[in-house]
């Protein structure tokens, strides 16, 4: 239903018994939702109740074309109700009249008795005002009298402004009547309006009516009627009253400027709603919404906040507001690219404050610089270098595997031997030949165990743990070389453990290096080595001949001798229990021909290694025991006790 | 204390009755509080002696409910107005948006209602509040006297309403006058929030 457009402002004669309602009524059509919600307008029957609201609908429309505005009585709105049960569609129903702004509902004392439409009413009210949207009721009386309505319901009609339109006073009814005659060209001679004026009416629509009989007589008459007349048109009866009528209607007009004489709490409620609603400032409401929500949201709000204190009348709101959701978005914004880089950095209380967006700036800045590549594998260590036999063939064909397809066939690889086998130099040569093979696009963190466990100190250190973790999770493939040490730290088996269900789970490679199988790493937390061994766990053994005489070939290579392959062929004869071993012994031949100033012979070496082997039993010894697997743990040669003796006792 | 909270959408008022000993204060409250819905009053505290002489103060808390969306709350306090009480009254005035100023009509009262007139000024200015900017109205009460008893509204008003502020007759016992006198001072002390005067 529509408003009726000829319900304006503009043509509602305001008075004394109504001035209130105008001004509440203004204020709700100015801001709809804001002031006073619900507006309930209440008065006897054709004192303007339906104009007031009519204009409130009107004024809307008016301002904001885009707020929808619907009129209703509440007759129609029951009947529509009905219909909508009876046909099944409650729902539509319900959402119809949820999507409206502005709802005028006219006549909300024929609520009384009707059980469902007060609680659908309730709940569209509770609805509607949630969402921030105006409604607006007319009655004939306020409403704790209504009767027979829900409680809960009129307390919900009360929640607003309560205004009463009361009847017109003399002066009101008379500037009506001269509206309505300019209204219809109509003309009357002096004194007929007040003389109408005068009359008893209970209403305005009384009031139209007479002066309709009025016009009516007159255009039939042709004659203008005279102001004695009109008693006489209305009824001798009426006449006398009439002084004893004025007295009554005129009353407001001795309340409104001296008070009402029995003024109540009711009335005192009224009256500081309304002296509220003038005084308070509407933008700060706005202002104050925004520092809720943003306050609920976790950003501070100390710039809007000092503007509520502080800012006059003429503060410029709007341009705050805009200025700190700008802020608030670049914050966002920052967080977000903070946060991409260091997990731990989000929520940064910088990331909060719109004021400290500089600082905001600063920390995204330094968190992104921060963020250095996890370590990769050393570039000396090539796939090529790399020699193979079958005492590591396993091993290298293994990894030949993952670099043709990382994370697919053997996840993770374990590799164990002794020390100096080329354990090493192998899980970097896999990370060396992943980076290429992807490019150089791929991230392979290879690190040691011992430096993995130090960066994990110091980032406990200075509270970056997370950004060192994270730096690790976004790699590609993590490599660590002697993973034994992390056999009884606790706190680095934990970050591995995570590290490598991240990378796991993502079909990302992991490639350990060890000295011994995981089952034999004592202090390895079963969680850990049971990953381990999930994959593939392979051994790389001493040197056995062919790849000794591979390994003296690749060494000798730069050195000058005359008979190599001899040599070559006498060295790989001889045991070596590492690689670091080979070219211990090719060294110590190239010192000793440097020291006899001739070429590398066959002989040089015999020489020094059988001469220097002056303790054939060591490499027993070594095969006994593991310990001495180790050529770097161990001084072959120890100084001659004797001359020690001998010198001491001097 | 802050009268109008944007943030937490609060108004609070605290409205300060004051006066010469005996001249109705107490009853102003008391009639408000029988007027007032039941939902809408706190407790009235009243520390009076047997003789109902107020000892130390009333204090009636009145919830106006939600206007425009903001939770309003009146405070009506009563200071003694015994002379002897002058500690008891600053410590009441302190913080007090408005005060009603409840005169005795009763013409052998006038010397009373001057000075304790003087007291509220001597007392409002100890607390560097001006006594011409606070809003203050005054209510002649026990206008229903005999009239040889009382003195009029005018004369009243020489003595003590030099500063023109709003001035209501009352009869506190029985009703008339409270609420207007009431409403002129909330109404006064509203209008301070545009002005943005608020403290």
């Amino acid at each position: 239903m529509h408003v009726d457009a000829r319900h304006r402002f503009e043509n509602f004669v305001t008075g004394s018994a109504n001035r209130l309602a105008v001004a509440a009524a203004h204020g709700v059509a100015e801001q709809p939702g804001l002031t006073y919600n619900p507006l309930f307008i209440y008065g006897g029957s054709g004192l303007g109740k339906s104009h007031l609201m009519g204009a409130i609908g009107n004024l809307v429309s008016q301002k904001e074309p885009t707020l929808s505005v619907e009129y209703v009585t509440l007759e129609d709105f029951v009947e529509q109700h009905h219909a909508a049960i009876a046909s099944n569609e409650g729902d539509r129903f319900k959402q119809r009249w949820g999507r409206v702004d502005v709802l005028l509902i006219d006549d909300v004392q024929f609520l009384t008795g009707r059980r469902e439409t007060q609680s659908e009413l309730l709940r569209l009210l509770n609805a509607l005002q949630g969402t921030g949207r105006q409604v607006v009721m007319t009655c004939d009386r306020p409403p704790s009298e209504i009767p027979d309505v829900d409680e809960r319901l009129v307390t919900r009609l009360s929640g607003g402004l309560i205004v009463d339109i009361g009847p017109p006073d003399y002066e009101t009814r008379i500037a009506i009547l001269r509206g309505r005659c300019e209204e219809r060209g109509v003309r009357f001679q002096a004194g007929v309006i007040e003389e109408v004026a005068n009359l008893e009416f209970r209403n305005v629509r009384e009031l139209q009516g007479a002066l309709n009989k009025l016009i009516a007589t007159q255009a039939l008459g042709g004659d203008q009627i005279k102001p004695d007349q009109v008693r006489a048109m209305f009824g001798g009866d009426q006449a006398p009253r009439s002084s004893a009528a004025m007295g009554r209607l005129a009353a407001p007009v001795v309340r409104a400027s001296g008070g009402r004489p029995k003024m109540d709490f009711q009335g005192f409620v009224t009256d500081i709603a309304s002296a509220v609603a003038q005084h308070v400032d509407p933008w700060k409401i706005k202002v104050a919404e925004a520092v809720a929500f943003w306050h609920g949201e976790g950003y501070r709000t100390g710039q809007l906040e000092r503007l509520l204190q502080e800012g006059g009348p003429t503060a410029d709101f709007e341009g705050a507001l805009r200025e700190f959701f700008a802020a608030v978005e670049r914050l966002r914004q920052l967080e977000a690219q903070a946060t991409a880089v260091d997990h731990a950095i989000g929520g940064n209380a910088v990331f909060r404050d719109p004021e400290r967006i500089a600082d905001a700036e600063a920390l995204a800045t330094k968190a992104q610089a921060g963020t250095t590549p996890p370590p990769g594998p050393s570039a000396a260590f090539t796939r090529a270098g790399f020699e193979v036999g079958p005492s590591n063939q396993l091993a290298v064909r293994a990894a030949d595997a993952v670099i043709e397809v990382p994370g697919k066939r053997y996840n993770p690889l374990f590799i164990h031997g002794p020390s100096g086998v080329g354990k090493t130099h192998l899980v970097n040569a896999i990370g060396n030949e992943m980076v290429n093979a992807s490019g150089g696009a791929s991230v392979v963190a290879c690190v040691s165990a011992q430096s993995f466990m130090d960066e994990l100190i110091e980032a406990l250190q200075d509270g970056s743990v997370d950004r060192w973790r994270s730096r690790y999770r976004g790699a590609d493939a993590l490599v660590i070389d002697d993973v034994q040490f992390v056999a009884g730290k606790e706190r680095t088996q934990e970050e591995l453990f995570h590290v490598f269900n991240a990378l796991h789970t993502e079909g990302k490679q992991l490639v350990f290096a060890s000295d011994r199988p995981p089952r034999q790493l004592d202090g390895l937390e079963d969680r850990l080595r049971s990953r381990f061994e999930g994959g593939l766990v392979v051994e790389m053994q001493a040197p056995d001949r062919s790849l000794r005489e591979k390994l003296y070939a690749h060494f000798l290579n730069d050195v000058e001798t005359p008979d190599r392959e001899a040599l070559v062929s006498f060295l790989a004869d001889r045991a070596a229990a590492s690689v670091r071993e080979v070219i211990g012994v090719v060294n110590r031949l190239v010192a000793a021909a440097d020291l006899a100033g001739m070429p590398l012979i066959l002989n040089i070496a015999k020489m020094e290694l059988d001469a220097g082997a002056a303790a054939p039993s060591a490499p027993d010894v070594r095969a006994n025991d593991a310990f001495f697997l180790d050529g770097e743990k161990i001084v072959w040669h120890l100084p001659d006790l004797t001359t020690r003796i001998i010198e001491d006792l001097r | 204390m802050s009268l109008v909270n944007y943030q937490t959408r609060e108004i609070t008022c605290k409205i300060v009755y004051y006066g010469p000993g005996r001249s109705g204060k107490t009853t102003n409250l008391h009639f408000i509080y029988g007027q007032v819905p039941d939902d809408r009053k706190g407790k009235m505290v009243s520390l009076a002696t047997q003789t109902d002489r107020t000892l130390f103060f009333d204090f009636l808390p009145l919830d106006l409910g939600t206007i425009s969306g903001f939770t309003t709350r009146f405070q009506l306090y009563t200071v003694p107005g015994q002379v002897y009480y002058q500690a008891t009254r600053k410590l009441v005035l302190q913080g007090a948006d408005g005060v009603v100023f409840v005169a005795d009509s009763q013409a052998r009262q006038l010397q009373e209602n001057i000075e304790s007139f003087q007291d509220l000024h001597q007392n409002l200015s100890e607390q560097d509040v001006d006594p011409r900017s606070i809003p203050l109205v005054i209510q002649y009460n026990k206008q229903d006297l005999p009239t040889n008893l009382i003195l009029n509204t005018e004369e009243l008003a020489d003595a003590v309403n030099f500063r023109g502020v709003p001035d209501y007759p009352a009869d506190a016992l029985h009703g008339p006058g409270v609420f207007e006198t009431l409403r002129g001072i909330s109404e006064i002390v509203l209008k301070r929030l545009s002005a943005g005067a608020a403290r």
